[in-house]
């Protein structure tokens, strides 16, 4: 696979490493009422779509960016890849 | 002569060159341009091999990569290659080849028993006859099937060869070198594009080079020698003969082989055998061309009986016929062709059998309206039984009989990315569906445009399109254009012992059995009768298969579907794929900066990770590694020792928000570390289990050095960049991994400050550096270095850094200042003894499964604050009252060793899974207390010191008696740390 890198231009799958779905971004408030629930979920439920997923790779042999890369699971076709930390501070992340 | 099937005149061969080969120990001659299989036939040497399972005598089926029967061990010595086809092996003076898969002689093989126990070996017969009683399967059927069926044999010995990988980017590949391609090259390369063209021969030109067509004024060999040369002297075009495209990948990347020295005798100096270039292309025409399909009829396997096109490859590309007489079996006019150009070479055509009543008359031979019933000769083919339309019968003498049961476009790489192909009435075979893999186009037979014509200007139209060309094609040559008039005609009514699978001895019979015992789908049948399972991967059988299949289901040929087409292509070495990947290079080596002179200690090495770091420093008379392990250990905590602890990872953590980033990571606080300080650190993962540990030291207000262990160094500093970018995005932090920036060597043991003030220029006494201090310092009068007075060890130690450049001097220089102390230095070993001493959790005991509370150190998990798996570190089923707790164990007789990994059971209890109570993770024998001892975990553990268990290992057969203990065996109390 080529992954085209928001910084680096295309790239070869190779020099990264996956993670899985990028719903880890949403990680739970430690201090709200349902945190043990919602730390469950969120370290242990997944959807597995057959289509369109969102998901983290690591420029690990690169420039050590987490990127969210929209890859369809079946045909492999790529079709946005976006630096993670954008995403997550458009998700609502800060510190 | 000695050619006796070598045609006087013609083909691609240079006739001035004689090539002596050895087949089977019996030497022979053929010419440059020659496969072995085309040289062993005009030699007149129809019989090549033996089959899988039967042992039937074999010849070439084909002329091409499809070959399913003409499999030989080629080269000898360590170079000698297994299941090589004959028919596409390159002819090379000196070659050398042996038939495989045979008891005795090739013509006398011993196991062609096989072939009167068909009965007993049908498809399943794995499943059915070798039953009973079980036992036997191991030792006695599995060792005689093994021995009888198969393919060639592997030499055992090392390849002598070099493999390489190579990438390769352009903006159109061309797969095929046939007219298509040829057309599609010409194209795009003429305007100027980054073009390759890959064709799997070594003559370009596709079925150019094995038929009698002119193209325009040239014969079509002549028109692709032509176009070759102009494209060899475009810059942009890259010609890539011997090339096989064996996969299309994701995005346009596609697998190819090149097998550069394959030709030769043996590699010239320099040139790898083969190279696996992996082709970066923004779009490709595929040119593949067709494979012909035989007809199934009894005794339809002997040598002799081949494809209709490879009597006409071998007649006109080779200049060889099989036989001085030949019969052709048709369903479709190109049958007709190999008919024609036989008899226009001078080779007696006994008749052509076609099973269509309206078959073309032209030439003065005999056409027949009827089918092949069957066919006689033990070692190759004599007769041929034929069955007339009119009613009779007829025996028909020939040594070779060319088949054409209609053509197959090669839809293969259309389908690596799940494509399916679809039926073509017209041509009776399927061609290309929809879904080709992203920028692909399909051109000429490929396609389905089985005509020369139309694949010229298939191919040239598929490049413009491709290209996004305005302007026009090349010119393209005048060329035949006949129409494909075939009539599906799959199988001889009534015939059992008909071949489909030639390589994999599957029969019509087979097929019909499996449908009967109920296979439906399609690839149940496949792998049931194991039809198209063999090297071949059915190039030549699976159509056969799959129309028998749906005339018994009662279904179309659509309607049953194809198996699915994988890469690669056509077998390929597992060689190529490793590429220089092996031994020693399998993986980098990574060497510590005082690598050097630890080699000059004689130091015994282990890989840690890809680090190679020393393990034991043997020293003249030692002779266990005991013995050096031992004495490195007592004369650390005796006196002083030195370890290289460089490989641990080290990750340099820098900005205002540096402080609250490691009370993200680490499950204890680090907010209120003071400048100057290192505090241990455990790190958690999400889901509450221990990740890894390691220290953070303090340098600055914003500036911490933190440590992981060797083996996660590269998994903790993805695991920090995903909490820094993904979760805390805002925060003020940078990461860099400082791994190999800095050489950190640890000195231990009562003497190390004594050592230590001899080389550091600031004041380190225990008021001015006491235990847990950290601090950016110069050594040996100046240089940076980085002093922490950390200690894995149980003494007191430090741990010094310098830039890398500097480790190798730094090492020399604490053995020079230590000397008076008789300063050891320790490997791997004696860290673990000492770390197992004082109780130190290690890798051992981090292991995936153990929580913080397993480790003792449940107290540490800050509640006050949000850290990775805080919360998830609270279930209920993780701190349980019984939980696994770690623990020291002991034996009772000093003069016992503890096995790693055994499991604690009560002194009266049973022995037995459900009574297990812990588990040994860490032993060794502490030359300090001079018994074993052991850290493991056991349930409820820190309330049951003194107790007495039974340790049990049943796999080593060990049961020794044990007393639980403290895990701290060596100062509890940690005075050592802080003197």
């Amino acid at each position: 696979m080529i992954i085209e890198h928001p910084l680096l231009g295309p790239r070869d799958a190779a020099e990264f490493t996956y993670l899985g779905d990028a719903r880890l971004i949403d990680r739970p408030d430690w201090q709200s009422e349902t945190a043990a629930h919602d730390f469950f979920e969120y370290g242990y439920l997944r959807d597995n779509p057959a289509g369109w997923h969102q998901e983290l790779w690591f420029h690990e042999a690169g420039d050590r960016s987490w990127l969210v890369i929209t890859r369809n699971t079946v045909t492999h076709e790529i079709s946005k890849v976006e630096l993670a930390r954008d995403v997550a501070r458009s998700r609502g992340r800060s510190k | 002569m000695t050619q006796k099937n070598r045609i006087a005149t013609g083909g691609q061969i240079d006739r001035s060159t004689t090539h002596s080969f050895t087949f089977d120990g019996k030497s022979y001659q053929g010419h440059p341009g020659d496969t072995l299989a085309s040289a062993l036939l005009a030699n007149g040497v129809r019989l090549m091999g033996r089959s899988f399972k039967y042992h039937r005598p074999r010849g070439p089926l084909t002329a091409g990569s499809e070959e399913p029967n003409a499999l030989v061990e080629l080269r000898d010595g360590a170079r000698q290659e297994p299941n090589t086809r004959a028919t596409t092996t390159e002819l090379y003076d000196g070659l050398f080849a042996k038939s495989q898969n045979r008891l005795g002689s090739l013509k006398f093989d011993l196991l062609s028993i096989n072939d009167r126990l068909s009965n007993f070996l049908t498809a399943g017969f794995y499943y059915k006859t070798f039953m009973w009683p079980a036992a036997f399967w191991e030792k006695l059927y599995e060792p005689i099937i093994r021995h009888a069926a198969g393919l060639g044999s592997l030499s055992l010995k090392d390849d002598p060869d070099v493999y390489d990988k190579g990438f390769l980017h352009c903006d159109l590949l061309i797969i095929g070198g046939g007219p298509a391609g040829l057309a599609a090259a010409l194209t795009a390369g003429r305007a100027g594009c980054d073009v390759i063209l890959a064709d799997e021969d070594f003559r370009m030109g596709g079925r150019l080079n094995s038929e009698t067509f002119s193209l325009g004024d040239d014969s079509g060999a002549d028109w692709a020698a032509g176009i070759i040369a102009e494209l060899e002297t475009l810059p942009n075009v890259r010609v890539m003969s011997r090339t096989t495209v064996i996969g299309a990948f994701d995005h346009g990347i596609y697998g190819a082989v090149e097998r550069v020295s394959d030709h030769v005798h043996t590699p010239d100096a320099g040139k790898p055998r083969q190279i696996l270039w992996r082709i970066y292309t923004k779009r490709t025409v595929l040119a593949a061309g067709a494979t012909e399909r035989p007809i199934a009829f009894e005794n339809n396997d002997r040598p002799g009986i081949m494809l209709a096109s490879a009597l006409r490859t071998y007649a006109n590309r080779f200049s060889v016929t099989a036989d001085k007489r030949v019969a052709i079996f048709t369903n479709n006019d190109d049958g007709h062709r190999t008919a024609a150009d036989l008899h226009a070479k001078g080779i007696k055509i006994a008749a052509v059998v076609d099973v269509r009543p309206d078959a073309p008359k032209t030439y003065d031979y005999e056409v027949l309206e009827g089918q092949v019933v069957d066919t006689r000769g033990r070692l190759g083919l004599s007769f041929v039984e034929l069955k007339l339309a009119n009613g009779s019968t007829r025996m028909l003498e020939c040594g070779a009989l060319g088949v054409s049961g209609g053509w197959n476009p090669n839809v293969n790489l259309t389908c690596h990315q799940r494509g399916r192909p679809v039926w073509n009435e017209a041509i009776a075979a399927f061609v290309p569906g929809e879904h080709l893999p992203a920028g692909m186009t399909v051109a000429g037979a490929a396609a389905g445009d089985m005509s020369t014509a139309g694949a010229l200007r298939s191919g040239a139209q598929a490049a413009k399109l491709a290209i996004d060309l305005t302007g026009d094609i090349p010119d393209l040559p005048q060329a035949e254009d006949a129409p494909v008039n075939v009539k599906p005609f799959w199988y001889v009514e009534g015939c059992s012992r008909a071949w489909l699978d030639q390589q994999n001895d599957v029969t019509v019979k087979d097929v019909k059995l499996s449908h009967q015992e109920g296979f439906r789908s399609v690839e149940h049948l496949k792998r049931y009768t194991t039809l198209g399972m063999a090297t071949d991967q059915g190039k030549t059988s699976n159509m056969g298969g799959l129309a028998i299949m749906a005339e018994l289901a009662g279904k179309t040929i659509p309607e049953v579907g194809t198996t699915i087409f994988r890469p690669p292509y056509t077998p390929t070495a597992i060689g190529v794929f490793g590429g220089r990947h092996r031994g020693q290079d399998f993986h980098p080596k990574r060497l510590t900066p005082s690598h050097l002179w630890a080699e000059e200690q004689g130091a015994v090495f282990v890989e840690v990770g890809n680090w190679l770091r020393a393990q034991w420093f043997p020293r003249a008379g030692e002779t266990t590694w005991r013995e050096s392990v031992d004495r490195e250990v007592l004369a650390t905590r005796g006196s002083v020792g030195v370890c290289d602890v460089t490989t641990l990872g080290k990750v340099d953590v820098q900005g205002t928000d540096a402080a609250e980033f490691l009370n993200k990571i680490y499950c204890n606080g680090f907010a209120k570390l003071d400048v100057g300080k290192t505090r241990y650190g455990l790190m958690l993962r999400e889901d509450g289990i221990a990740k890894d540990d390691g220290t953070a030291a303090r340098l600055a207000e914003d500036h911490f050095v933190v440590t992981t262990t060797t083996a996660n160094a590269l998994p903790v500093y993805r695991h920090m960049e995903f909490v820094r970018q993904c979760l805390f995005p805002d925060m003020d932090v940078q990461l860099i991994s400082t791994t190999e920036a800095w050489a950190q060597y640890a000195v231990a043991g009562p003497n190390s400050r004594k050592v230590l003030e001899k080389i550091v220029d600031q004041d380190i006494s225990n008021e001015a550096f006491p235990f847990m201090a950290c601090a950016n310092i110069t050594v040996c009068g100046g240089l940076r270095a980085r002093l922490f007075r950390i200690s894995f060890s149980g003494e007191l130690a430090y741990e010094i850094a310098v830039p890398t450049a500097y480790g190798d001097a730094l090492i020399r220089k604490i053995m020079e200042a230590g000397a008076e102390y008789d300063i050891t230095p320790y490997g791997t070993e004696a860290l673990g003894v000492m770390r197992i001493e004082k109780g130190h959790a290690a890798g051992n005991e981090l292991n995936g499964t153990t929580t913080a509370q397993n480790l003792g150190m449940g107290r540490m998990v800050s509640k006050k604050k949000d850290s990775i798996g805080s919360i998830l570190s609270e279930r209920e089923g993780l701190n349980r009252d019984d939980d696994l707790r770690q623990i020291g164990i002991k034996p009772v007789d000093p003069a016992a060793s503890v096995p790693a990994g055994a499991h604690l059971m009560s002194l009266t209890g049973p022995v037995d899974a459900a009574h297990d109570q812990g588990y040994v993770t860490s032993a060794c024998y502490s030359p300090n207390l001079g018994h074993s001892i052991a850290l493991g975990f056991l349930k409820n553990g820190s309330e049951r010191m003194g107790e007495r268990m039974r340790l049990v290992s049943p796999l080593t057969k060990v049961e020794t008696e044990v007393e639980i203990v403290s895990a701290h065996f060596i100062d509890p109390e940690g005075g050592r740390l802080r003197a």
